[in-house]
């Protein structure tokens, strides 16, 4: 979208707000944070409400909000209950409880619909993971992904898993991708469908399968007489655990299971749960720089309370600090100020391995996803090699 | 095309997965048959046995031990459910059973979602991953397990009904209640019977999915619809229909799934439920209407 | 029933925005009475004519998917809705047609209507034309000509107007000869058909125009958040919905979807109000309140006592 309209935008937006805006310096600042916490994405938004909490009481601990006269950050929860129209409820709320921002969503038709409610005040909302690339193609001028889209996402995966198996001297040649068919999985894989070839590799198939699954018998069977040298899988947790657990026990061992925002491969409960399963899982997926200091902080920060350290985690984690820090730069929570000071961030105190934040239509143009693999009962990023704390290991032993 | 042993495993899966779908839907075709009522509290309650198999293995009982001590239990709970909330509140009108099963279920699913949170858990049995070669096929020894005392239980069931005289009672009311009335017999009682001998069948299937699925506290879901097409396909009410029609159900869906891909594959077992409902309602193998 | 009790119940909705200008409000009330629209649709088949049908979100589905469909390939908004509600009773009709050649009623009917709203929902989130799993996004361009408004209160009217006119529809069926060859049809099929009714055409007719009303609901839903996908179309949760609101608020009356559903997504509100943080606890107290409700008001809320 243009510059000038996404101002006028923002002019108009700043009109509306006007009246709800206070006028005294308040005590504290209100932030809306949505997440899943009941319904089919509950676990996903238990993580991400965690990580939005923990960032929450860094910046209060840290003495507040510097620009605004260290102002504390107040957390309004609201529960999108895994459905877009219980999220659109939600922010209906927050607006009427006076937050100045919203951070969440988690699943992109949530994201798609609260951030459009969120536009009818211009109250500003960042998306912590909707990977649907619609959601920044609206112009919406409100809306703001901190992380990456599918687009995004599957020409870095591809590359990477070019770079892996070129430096591995060409062992893959073949593919099998297995996909949950919501709009993360199908989604994912049309576009490798489309870009998997360019880079030399055959797709000898591709599997969808419902969420909840009940059975990956026939997909192990259909992998096991396909034998292919990779198997790409894209699922939520529950399921890639299912199917893991049915290739094991079918006794089926490609060359590599090279995940692409896999559910489980990058999941510390995966891992403590299943090692001898996760031992040697590639993933393409969000995650935080682990040479940054802040990521391990947060990492026992999380542990300490028994939960996993998880992409959603620290996400919000980033995404909570990134709005502290544009309200400090905007001095002030009204909301026209407020977008202005998100959309020319440059914001680098969060821990993804992005960089300073660049938002170009809504969309952080740093962000990126990385490579892990599990490796000796630890994720560690194998890629790219700026961040990465290990060396791949491919093809499988 | 897929190699004739390719196709040959995928049925044999099929049978070995639809057993335990049977035995879903049998406690749920044993309620209909008797009570006349769709039981939409089922899935939850299959969850519910689910958390309670995976918390007896977090104390150290294995999932087929756990079966033992549960059994009674579910039994004892769907008796107690039947004869102390569902019955009263729903008045004997068979559309507010139907009311009643739905708010019990949106608060037994709610329920574990508070004890248990949402996370998804799964027992590593020692034995989930053993496979038992047979030819050229290898058939995970939890699901052959699974499907001898899915069997197991169809056989017992379908004994205590033919041979016993609380079957007997049972089987009268389902025939005809006020009859069954008249000659003496506690209708309320039969009633939680059933519904206990129902939940039973959940505690057993339960302890028989574990080993290799996992639990949440919408894992139920997933199983309630299958359940009710194997109802409809064996005719309501009907044991050995349903023992038949989950086999059946599980090789369609397993062969639908290996050509059509799992996500569309699902049709094929709705497409087949949808046929046999208007073309011949009273079930595959149902005699009674 | 007199007509009088309707206008309270329709005069105290349309005071809802003079009352209050509270958006939360507003956009509570969008959502019941979507709801109650497509419980209406419900309520004519299932409490008029005594067909429980438990897949309604396959008009519901319809409506919103061929409304959002139409409007990607550059159909007008308004028009695409109308469209929309016909392909709606089309599929009820399709539906009625075959379920009731093949004589089926009771749990029967209940059961292949859930499955054909399920077949509906695999082929959507599966044929690359409804957009797929993805779904389908309606522009966001908010002009009257697209069937979207800045404020909250003419979307509001707008829906409540679809209600009133379903209302007026199910209580002129109410006195008219069709709904009481319904009625008939509903208490004893084969003494209405000795009676000389055609009791497949009554009940075909009457899931015609339910599936049309319910179908309203939807292209309501779609027009208001602007998205759809299989499960909020054709999932499950819109029929138990569909079927709830009535149950509630009095099986076969006019009002009671209406009311039903208002005092349904009221008390949801209410236990999430009073079941504090914990994710689940609201939804505990919602269905034990459910199981409460039919044990306490068997009839519904508006419906006769036992």
């Amino acid at each position: 979208m243009s510059q000038p309209t996404r101002r006028a935008v923002l002019t108009a937006a700043a009109v509306l707000a006007a009246p709800t805006i206070p006028r005294a310096q308040p005590a504290s600042v209100k932030l809306g944070i949505l997440q899943p916490v009941t319904g089919a994405l509950a676990q996903d938004g238990d993580l991400g409400r965690l990580g939005a909490q923990l960032a929450i009481e860094e910046v209060n601990a840290g003495g507040g909000i510097p620009g605004l006269g260290g102002a504390k950050l107040e957390m309004v929860f609201g529960d999108a209950r895994s459905t877009p129209d219980a999220g659109t409820q939600e922010v209906e709320r927050m607006q009427s409880e006076g937050v100045c921002a919203i951070v969440g969503g988690f699943a992109s038709p949530i994201c798609l619909a609260a951030s459009q409610a969120a536009a009818r005040y211009g109250l500003p909302y960042v998306v912590d993971v909707g990977v649907s690339d619609s959601i920044v193609t609206r112009g919406l001028a409100n809306t703001f992904r901190f992380a990456p889209g599918f687009g995004k996402v599957a020409s870095v995966a591809l590359d990477n898993l070019a770079t892996l198996n070129d430096a591995a001297g060409k062992p893959a040649k073949t593919v099998v991708l297995v996909h949950e068919d919501g709009l993360f999985g199908s989604g994912l894989a049309k576009l490798m469908q489309a870009e998997l070839p360019k880079r030399g590799f055959e797709i000898l198939d591709t599997v969808a399968h419902p969420t909840p699954a009940r059975d990956m018998g026939n997909i192990a069977l259909r992998i096991r007489s396909l034998a292919p040298d990779l198997i790409l899988p894209s699922d939520y947790y529950a399921e890639f655990v299912l199917l893991a657990r049915t290739l094991q026990q079918q006794r089926i061992r490609p060359k590599g299971i090279y995940g692409v925002l896999n559910g489980a491969a990058s999941n510390y409960r995966f891992v403590k749960e299943f090692p001898t399963l996760a031992e040697g899982l590639l993933d393409c997926n969000h995650w935080a720089d682990p040479r940054n200091p802040k990521t391990q902080a947060l990492r026992q920060a999380v542990e300490a309370r028994g939960k996993s350290f998880a992409y959603n985690v620290m996400l919000n984690y980033s995404c909570v600090l990134l709005v502290a820090d544009a309200l400090s730069r905007a001095g002030s929570a009204d909301r026209a100020r407020l977008t202005e000071a998100l959309a020319g961030s440059s914001f680098s105190g969060h821990i993804m391995p992005y960089g300073p934040t660049r938002f170009v239509g809504g969309q952080n143009e740093g962000a990126s996803p990385v490579n892990t693999q599990v490796q000796g009962g630890d994720i560690k990023v194998i890629f790219p090699a700026a961040f990465a704390d290990a060396k791949p290991v491919f093809p499988a032993a | 095309m897929y190699s004739p042993a390719i196709i040959a495993e995928a049925v044999v899966n099929g049978m070995l997965t639809g057993a335990v779908y049977a035995l879903v839907a049998l406690g749920l075709t044993l309620i209909y048959g008797v009570l006349h009522i769709i039981n939409f509290a089922h899935g939850a309650l299959l969850t519910c046995a689910m958390f309670a198999v995976w918390g007896l293995g977090a104390l150290g009982v294995g999932p087929y031990v756990a079966i033992v001590p549960l059994v009674p239990g579910f039994f004892a709970l769907g008796y107690a459910l039947q004869r102390f909330v569902i019955g009263p509140a729903s008045r004997g009108r068979d559309g507010n059973v139907l009311l009643v099963t739905l708010g019990l279920a949106i608060a037994i699913q709610n329920g574990l979602l508070v004890l248990f949170h949402a996370d998804t858990r799964s027992l590593d049995a020692g034995d989930a991953f053993e496979v038992v070669a047979v030819g050229p096929m290898l058939l995970s020894q939890p699901r052959l397990i699974g499907f001898a005392v899915a069997v197991a239980v169809a056989v017992l069931l379908w004994a205590l009904l033919a041979l016993t005289d609380t079957g007997r009672a049972i089987r009268a009311v389902a025939r005809e209640d006020l009859g069954a009335r008249l000659v003496g017999i506690d209708v309320r009682h039969v009633f939680a019977v059933t519904f206990g001998l129902g939940c039973a069948c959940l505690a057993v299937a339960a302890g028989l999915l574990m080993p290799s699925y996992y639990v949440n506290p919408r894992v139920g879901e997933a199983f309630v619809l299958i359940a009710f097409t194997i109802v409809v396909l064996g005719g309501m009410g009907s044991v050995p229909g349903a023992a038949i029609g989950g086999l059946a159900v599980g090789v369609v869906e397993s062969l639908s799934g290996l050509f059509l891909g799992d996500s569309l594959g699902q049709i094929g077992v709705f497409l087949i439920f949808i046929l046999v409902l208007l073309l011949r309602p009273a079930g595959l193998f149902g005699a009674r209407a | 029933m007199r007509g009088w009790p309707i206008l309270a119940v329709l005069a105290a909705l349309a005071a809802v925005p003079a009352v209050t200008s509270d958006n939360i409000a507003l956009n509570f009330m969008v959502g019941a009475l979507i709801v109650a629209l497509a419980a209406q649709g419900w309520n004519l088949l299932g409490g008029f004519g005594g067909q429980l049908s438990f897949g309604h979100a396959a008009f519901y589905g319809t409506g919103a998917y061929v409304t959002a469909l139409l409007q990607q390939h550059g159909v007008n908004a308004w028009a695409g809705a109308a469209l929309g509600v016909a392909a709606g009773a089309l599929v009820g009709a399709v539906i009625g047609f075959l379920s009731f050649r093949a004589g089926l009623r009771g749990s029967y009917f209940a059961l292949v209507t859930l499955a054909f709203a399920e077949v509906l929902r695999i082929l959507a989130n599966a044929a690359p034309f409804t957009g797929g799993a993805a779904g389908l996004l309606v522009r966001l361009d908010v002009r009257a000509a697209n069937f979207q408004f800045a404020s909250r209160v003419t979307f509001f009217y707008v829906a409540l107007g679809c209600v009133a006119a379903a209302l007026l529809l199910t209580w002129s069926i109410g006195r008219s000869r069709f709904g009481a060859q319904l009625a008939a049809v509903r208490e004893n099929e084969e003494a209405a058909r000795a009676l000389g009714i055609d009791a497949f055409a009554t009940k075909l007719r009457a899931i015609t125009l339910s599936a049309a009303i319910t179908a309203a609901a939807g292209v309501l839903y779609v027009q208001y958040y602007l998205y759809i996908d299989a499960g909020l179309a054709y999932g499950t949760g819109v029929s138990v919905a569909a079927l709830l609101a009535p149950v509630i608020g009095g099986v076969g009356t006019v009002l009671g979807p209406v009311v039903g559903a208002v005092a349904l997504e009221g008390l949801g509100h209410l236990t999430r109000l009073v079941a504090g943080p914990v994710p689940g606890v609201d939804q505990v107290l919602f269905g034990l309140m459910l199981v409460a409700a039919i044990a306490f008001v068997p009839g519904g809320l508006v419906g006769r006592r036992a």
